[in-house]
């Protein structure tokens, strides 16, 4: 039997109960306010952080020590460097992850071996080693492998098949030696970055490109890898966080025009330990302040069509084209003389 | 007639397990080829040959008298390249069980994105020819939406404009409208029917019975790897001889 379904009701007055409490959680709140204002009375009050020091004045007639030059060119490295390697470690990445993934037994054996090698030697370590392999050769050059060894096979004496070469101590030494040792140590742990973001991309997605006639670098670069970079930049975020911590490592190179080398320079000169400290930590707070940044606005190019974020874009661009191409009507100027 | 096209004998392993066993198919231009058969039995395997995403063991496979996945220089086999395989499948058109629309792409750059970056046409007028094939599959209002955005049966009708956007000579539809909620297959199936009104080769493995009796000019029943039976819709869903066909569509009518 169906019964007549009523179509209004009286509508029933609202509930009015008298909401539950959570004691825990003022308590809580009340332990970590005590502490917030422990931690700011110690830090406005306190003279040791010497704040003076850090920002205005520390020595006569100079800047704060946090933008003095040698800190700032410190600064300036340490940003290049964390550039540099990260930019090595990506595309040396991809190019691992694509060999790992390859068929050929060869290629990805390589490439295994490469992640397996890099993984398990320390940064530290990776760095010092290449501080030190001019050792292995003087010079660096680019042309005819084995080029001695094939001019002794035809009796050549000297024979010389290269193209350009350097004094190896001017090209590993330094910047470039930490930079190279970073980034490759970086590479190892991008490709299995990638290869997981590559790997979680539905197999349907390259047989649709590839049914269509894509050749396998064109469903690579235009249908996998900008899907997999949803997986892959939010990890490759806290790669690029953790590198500019890294490059302090390579004061053991060493590499002098480095942040924390430099602020622990003006340390051994001044004597003052902890403003100097605190400073390295402003500067790094406000690295990666600028990088989550970054990440946020790449995140969400690569999260295009997806979820939330996408329809919310989507609905806007319907919005601006209904109103003729323009997002607020108030930008016309209209009635303004 | 001309044939668009010819499998001969085609044989299909994977690894110990032989999935086809020897199929023969013949489609003429303008044709509409419906596959049927129980799950298993390599209808998938053997539309995945004839664009070469697999390849044969034995046998041969031609479309539009080409040779797929090898040329014949002197009575000897030779496998093609990459590329000139990837040339081939520009002109066979692929339309799966699960769309496969790249979710990243607009709706309208999913329909350019072959013909412009592939074959390199010019972008304005892919354009406009892809405007025109989303209008033909009544989908000219969601051109800037993304595909997650569309219902099941708009995606599919997306993928099939994505696919006629490269011009092919044939169209292979996997099982198209086997994922559907029911109300949206209908949608899909017009679009395929209205294709094959204006003459377009296609070869549909699809368990949509009444499809097949309206528009195929011919029925296939495959089973365990080999046609067991094939003729024209009234002949096979009507009055099948072969009792594994009269078992099948028992089950399905
Ligand atoms: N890549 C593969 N590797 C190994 N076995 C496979 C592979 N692809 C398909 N098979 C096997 O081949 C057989 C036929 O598969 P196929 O997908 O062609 O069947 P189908 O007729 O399309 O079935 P369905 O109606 O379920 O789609 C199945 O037993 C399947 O397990
Ligand atoms: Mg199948």
């Amino acid at each position: 039997m169906t019964q007549p379904t009523q179509t209004e009701r009286a509508r029933p007055e609202a509930i009015k109960a008298v909401p539950v409490r959570h004691p825990g959680r003022w308590v809580a709140i009340a332990v970590l306010a005590v502490l917030g204002a422990m931690f700011l009375h110690l830090i406005f009050t306190n003279s040791g952080f010497r704040w003076s020091f850090i920002f205005l004045e520390y020595a006569e007639g100079k800047r704060g020590v946090m933008f003095t030059e040698p800190v700032l060119e410190g600064l300036r490295g340490t940003i290049l460097l964390t550039l540099f390697s990260m930019v090595i470690g990506i595309v040396l990445g991809i190019i691992i992850a694509i060999m790992r993934l390859s068929p050929n037994k060869v290629l990805s054996s390589v490439a295994w071996a490469y992640t397996w090698f890099f993984r398990a030697v320390p940064r530290l370590v990776l760095a010092i080693i290449f501080g030190n392999l001019n050792i292995l050769w003087t010079r660096i050059g680019f042309g005819l492998p084995f080029d001695k060894q094939i001019g002794a096979l035809f009796g050549i004496d000297n024979f010389d098949g290269q193209i350009f070469s350097i004094r190896s101590t001017d090209l590993l030494a330094g910047f470039v030696a930490g930079m190279i040792a970073l980034g490759l140590s970086e590479a190892a742990y991008m490709a299995e970055i990638v290869r997981a973001g590559i790997q979680s991309i539905d197999e349907g997605q390259s047989e649709a490109a590839v049914a269509l006639g894509m050749s396998r670098s064109q469903v690579l670069r235009r249908v996998v890898l900008p899907q997999a970079m949803r997986v892959i930049v939010p990890p490759t975020g806290n790669e690029v966080i953790a590198m500019v911590k890294d490059t302090s490592l390579v004061a053991y190179v060493p590499v002098t025009t480095e942040l924390f080398f430099q602020l622990q320079q003006v340390q051994a000169r001044t004597f003052v330990v902890l403003p100097c400290l605190v400073a390295a930590l402003i500067w790094y707070l406000i690295i990666c302040s600028v990088l989550m940044v970054v990440q946020h606005f790449v995140e969400r190019h690569f999260g295009k069509g997806y979820g939330a974020a996408g329809k919310a874009r989507q609905r806007l661009r319907a919005i601006q084209v209904e109103q003729g191409g323009r997002v607020t009507p108030t930008d016309t100027g209209e009635g303004t003389p | 007639m001309t044939e668009m096209v010819r499998a001969e004998n085609v044989h299909k392993s994977f690894g110990s397990l032989e999935v086809l066993k020897g199929v023969d198919l013949t489609v003429p231009e303008g044709g509409v080829s419906c596959v049927l058969g129980p799950s298993g039995s390599g209808k998938s395997t053997f539309l995945r040959c004839i664009n070469h995403l697999e390849k044969l063991n034995a046998g041969r496979i031609l479309v539009d008298g080409d040779l797929v996945g090898y040329r014949e220089r002197g009575g000897k086999l030779h496998e093609m390249s990459e590329r000139d395989v990837a040339k081939q499948r520009q002109s066979i058109g692929m339309v799966f069980q699960r769309f496969n629309l790249f979710p990243h792409m607009t709706v309208l750059d999913n329909v350019m994105e072959a013909p412009s970056r592939v074959k390199r046409e010019n972008k304005g007028e892919v354009r406009e020819r892809a405007r025109a094939l989303l209008d033909r599959v009544g989908l000219a209002e969601k051109m800037s939406n993304y595909p997650g955005q569309l219902s099941g049966g708009q995606q599919q009708r997306v993928a099939i404009a994505r696919a006629l956007a490269m011009r092919p000579k044939v169209m292979l539809f996997d099982e198209p409208t086997s994922a559907l909620d029911p109300e949206l297959v209908g949608e899909v199936l017009e679009v395929m029917k209205g294709l094959a009104r204006d003459g377009m080769t296609m070869i549909v493995v699809t368990h949509e019975i009444g499809f097949a009796r309206e528009v195929a000019d011919e029925v296939v029943f495959m089973d365990g790897g080999v046609v067991v039976e094939k003729g024209s819709p009234s002949e096979i869903i009507a009055n099948p001889q072969q009792e594994r066909t009269k078992a099948f569509l028992s089950k399905v009518l």
